[in-house]
């Protein structure tokens, strides 16, 4: 029993809380600023089939990040470079989606590399070097800080002017390129947003886990509706309460805070799915129903 | 078989539309056009005048340039030499004038789009920036599911249509601009009769109504034969214009493709037996582009003759 108490506790401890929530105060800003930015990313992530690309991008951040930290640089500026890098080149290399994972195949390795050479090379703090991997919650100082809402206001504007245009050429490229909809150029201009999103995501849920923030959210969404407002809007919803919920559970314990993260996450989508079969079947009563001839 | 082309030509739209068609009056106009891939000729001198309410069936074997004619007249296609004109203008300038309902791909991204929201792509998809609140477009969603028949599905995703309610929202989202040229690249694909007839009078209707001419390409000429003014066959060894009668003969269709090919007429359809189908190498794309969109059908999966059922 001991035992167990003893893990329960590493992993659900509230002492002291007043005191360590004004610590993360920054954090907490950061991780809503997150999740509305990862939350309408998703769901072109989504639309797009781009999770593999996501993953991709988020070991090149990381190389970025690591080559910032051995250097002394600021980690937010190194993490968006080697994100912007490897969407362009994602970007570039592949317009079709079986070019495009054999790009992110071989990129997602070599940064992967790099970033692990450059954290081998990095005599610091190792919770530094574990963080880009797995996420921290009190990192964000105020230089940071300003970093990642300016990076996240630029993201936000992004998506609002080439919304529509960019969901009709991801849903429906052959007749939005009819339609005269510059599909290739939009599908760049995504690319580049993608890869600051994950560059911010990096920052709080570390390298590995970005996913969990930029893909489940906007899947989960996608199970109970289908409604082009709903959608985004449940996203980030779905986003923003795994990130703060993740961030508040993980405060007194001494684990990283993706597990939180992603157990949050994870069951958000568990529970849309279970609601989503429920409307699926729903449609499938209709569809047996006579039609208007 | 020829329609008479109705009076009434669609209202003329202010300030969008480039001054109406040609000088000849017709909303299509080729002249020595040629389509070439590096050195593989697909089609050459081909002059050909699409006039107002026309329907006009576009046939041929797989890889005979079907394909690469719908790309041509959406004007993302150059041709390699001659004219083409949409609306009296480049056929990118037409855009909106133009209806396109493309060849049935698959559907991961739509899957999670509902009917209606596909038919709005149709009316501003393509616009910049954030989308003003109207009640005004959503009223003219709704009236256009109405038209074509797919108001009860307006709000279920695509991916639990069936292929037919499928084609009626996406002819719904043709019409949508209220274009003047309608252009169907095999919307007949994998439907049964059923819907092939639905989605046929859904076509006919409209260039009636509308005097919008419609070029329809397919590999099945009879689920339209009674409806087709004109028929452009592509072959591998040169193409045809005419109304059915002229083009779909035993004559006609073997010197086409230089082999003999028996064209029959049974209960008013048209079985045409042995025509080889397509070239003989399976068709290659030399420009990138033209596998983004993987139109074509795989070599072979189309029967030899064109009419198998019952």
């Amino acid at each position: 029993m001991t035992l167990a108490e003893g893990v329960w506790h590493q992993i659900f401890s509230f002492e002291n809380y007043g005191e360590l929530l004004a610590l993360v105060r920054n954090s907490l800003i950061a991780g809503a600023a997150l999740g509305l930015v990862g939350g309408l990313a998703g769901v072109f992530v989504i639309m797009r089939d781009l999770p593999f690309a996501v993953h991709g991008i988020s070991e090149l951040s990381f190389a970025g990040a690591s080559a910032a930290l051995l250097l002394g640089a600021n980690i937010v500026a190194g993490s968006i470079v080697g994100s912007l890098l490897a969407a362009g080149a994602i970007g570039l290399l592949g317009a079709r989606a079986r070019d495009r994972n054999s790009a992110i195949g071989i990129l997602m390795p070599f940064g992967l590399g790099l970033g692990v050479l450059f954290l081998a090379l990095y005599k610091g703090r190792a919770a530094n070097k574990f963080g880009l991997l797995t996420g921290q919650i009190v990192a964000v100082d105020t230089p940071q800080m300003t970093w990642l809402l300016g990076t996240s206001a630029l993201v936000l504007v992004a998506l609002a002017v080439i919304w529509r245009p960019l969901t009709f050429a991801s849903a429906d490229p052959d007749v939005a390129a009819a339609r005269g909809v510059p599909v290739r150029g939009l599908s760049f201009a995504f690319m580049i947003v993608l890869g600051l999103t994950v560059a911010l995501s990096v920052q709080v849920v570390g390298a590995l886990l970005v996913l969990t923030l930029v893909v489940t959210p906007a899947a989960a969404a996608a199970r109970v509706t289908a409604s082009p407002v709903l959608l985004p809007l449940l996203s980030v919803v779905f986003a923003v309460l795994s990130i703060e919920g993740g961030i508040l559970l993980a405060l007194g314990s001494s684990i990283p805070i993706s597990p939180y993260v992603t157990t949050i996450s994870f069951t958000i989508y568990a529970l849309c799915r279970l609601a989503g079969t429920y409307r699926t079947r729903r449609w499938g009563v209709r569809r047996t129903a006579p039609q208007p001839a | 078989m020829r329609q008479p082309v109705p009076a009434a030509v669609p209202r003329a739209r202010l300030g969008e539309a480039p001054a109406g068609g040609s000088d000849s009056g017709a909303v299509v106009s080729l002249r020595g056009a040629e389509l070439s891939y590096g050195t593989r000729v697909v089609w050459q001198g081909l002059d050909l005048e699409v006039r107002p309410g026309e329907f006009l069936a576009v046939l041929g074997p797989n890889g005979s340039g079907k394909t690469s004619f719908v790309r041509a007249l959406l004007g993302r296609q150059p041709l390699s030499a001659g004219t083409l004109t949409v609306l009296g203008g480049s056929p990118r300038e037409a855009g909106r004038h133009v209806g396109y309902v493309p060849q049935q791909a698959e559907l991961s991204a739509q899957a999670m789009l509902r009917a209606r929201d596909l038919v709005r792509f149709g009316i501003d998809g393509h616009r910049f920036g954030p989308r003003p609140r109207t009640g005004a477009v959503r009223r003219r969603v709704d009236e256009i599911l109405a038209s074509v028949g797919a108001s009860a599905y307006a709000d279920v995703p695509l991916g639990m249509l069936s292929g037919g309610e499928r084609q009626r929202v996406r002819i719904g989202q043709a019409l949508a601009t209220d274009p003047r040229i309608l252009l169907c690249d095999e919307p007949l694909l994998s439907l049964d009769l059923n819907h092939q007839r639905a989605v046929t009078e859904l076509v006919d209707a409209r260039r009636r109504s509308h005097g919008t001419a419609v070029v329809f390409v397919t590999h099945e000429i009879n689920p339209v034969l009674g409806l087709v003014d004109r028929v452009l066959y592509l072959a591998p060894g040169g193409h045809r214009i005419g109304t059915p009668e002229e083009v779909l003969t035993s004559e006609s269709l073997s010197r086409l493709y230089g082999t003999r090919v028996d064209v029959l007429r049974v209960q008013g359809r048209v079985v045409v037996v042995g025509a080889p189908d397509g070239p003989a190498a399976p068709p290659h794309h030399t420009h990138e582009t033209a596998h983004e969109t993987a139109h074509e059908t795989a070599p072979g999966a189309v029967p030899q003759t064109e009419e198998v059922r019952p």
